[in-house]
């Protein structure tokens, strides 16, 4: 650990507090909310943004400290490129599993949600 | 003031990684354990990236987009193997 | 011709950037690798996807993706506070049917990603035909206000950009 001058040290430190909290904020949705449809969303969001700020904080670290790099950003974009196919793959999965539940409202005009179409 | 934050920052991913896996023995169905396992890829490239720092090197960054990349494929099969009993169709 | 040798012109833009930044430096051979990987990717690929993702306004997707960017860091917030503050018997957790005017897949699979990723929202499914997305929402007291806020607030503008 090479030492920095002040600024550039408290919004590293921020930047992973932050991170730090919303990873954590992400699983205890996971653990704690009750049903399977609302515990999707913690994990999708929270934890997403957490591991973002982690890899802009390393980035901004980067640059303070030597040369600088900027390959954080890519992972950072295919993360949140992901978050939304997984969790739209999941709650098919969820779907599929419960098998229409009662208040589940049907589809406009005659027609079957994906996941349950025929085709 | 970095140390006490990464030490924080840790702590907080460790701590979450371990619910996770708590969600992933307990969890009722299926979308819950696929759910739980995609949460502990995104703590985990969350740890590698925490030590790259920790340690300073650059290195740790490779792995963490392999685990990025395979996180997601492995994810998205498993989802598609529970919908469709078939990976490639 | 030009279409022939440059079917994708904005993928061909990300791969060049995404190579120089695995790479991680910005030298005269690894730009000029880059864009050879950008040419050669979508020609060999252009049979996979024959139609180009039409984007009316490039401008506009730029100020759309900022937007999204703040609304997802205000998200992230107000649902950490529902998990952390909530008991989960005062949670309203509630289906919202949105009526598409979307068309064009590019966009509704733009919206799905915005709803999923913005406030307390996760799209889930979307109907046979097309026209309908299924949304779920973790906590809300009017499922008709959800809808009409991202009508207004993003499919409008999505509308803007893609049709």
């Amino acid at each position: 650990m090479s030492d920095l001058p002040l600024i550039p040290e408290i919004i590293i430190s921020a930047l992973l507090i932050v991170g730090g909290f919303f990873t954590l904020v992400g699983s205890i949705g996971l653990i704690k909310l009750d049903n399977c449809m609302s515990r999707l969303h913690a994990p999708t969001k929270a934890s997403t943004l957490g591991v973002g700020s982690l890899l802009m904080a390393a980035m901004i670290y980067s640059f303070a400290s030597e040369t600088g790099s900027l390959h954080e950003v890519l992972v950072m974009a295919f993360l949140f490129v992901t978050a939304p196919i997984t969790g739209h793959l999941i709650a098919k999965v969820n779907l599929h599993r419960l098998h229409q539940t009662k208040d589940m409202p049907p589809a406009p005009s005659d027609h079957v949600w994906g996941t349950y179409s025929e085709k | 003031m970095i140390l006490i934050a990464l030490n924080i920052a840790f702590a907080a991913v460790s701590i979450s990684q371990l619910l996770a896996m708590l969600r992933l023995l307990k969890g009722p169905n299926t979308g819950d354990r696929i759910l739980a396992l995609d949460t502990m890829v995104v703590n985990a490239i969350a740890l590698i990236i925490l030590l790259g720092i920790r340690l300073g090197t650059d290195i740790y960054f490779e792995s963490a987009m392999i685990f990025a990349m395979l996180g997601f494929v492995s994810t998205v099969a498993i989802a598609r193997f529970v919908l469709r009993g078939d990976i490639i169709e | 011709m030009l279409s022939r040798l440059l079917p994708h012109p904005m993928l061909t833009a990300i791969l060049a950037i995404a190579w120089c930044l695995l790479v991680n430096e910005i030298k005269l051979g690894t730009v000029v690798f880059g864009v050879m990987l950008g040419l050669l990717i979508p020609i060999a690929t252009a049979a996979y996807w024959p139609d180009r993702p039409p984007v009316a306004k490039p401008v506009k997707l730029v100020g759309y993706l900022v937007m999204v960017m703040w609304d997802i860091l205000v998200a992230n917030v107000v649902v950490a506070m529902i998990v952390l503050f909530k008991s989960n018997k005062n949670m309203r957790p509630a289906w919202v049917v949105i009526p598409l005017e979307l068309r064009t897949p590019e966009a509704i699979t733009m919206l799905a990603g915005t709803i999923t990723l913005t406030p307390g929202t996760v799209s889930a499914d979307v109907s046979e035909d097309g026209k309908a997305l299924l949304v779920h929402a973790l906590d809300a007291e009017n499922p008709d206000e959800v809808r009409d806020d991202i009508k207004q607030r993003y499919e409008r503008r999505l509308k803007e950009i893609f049709e």
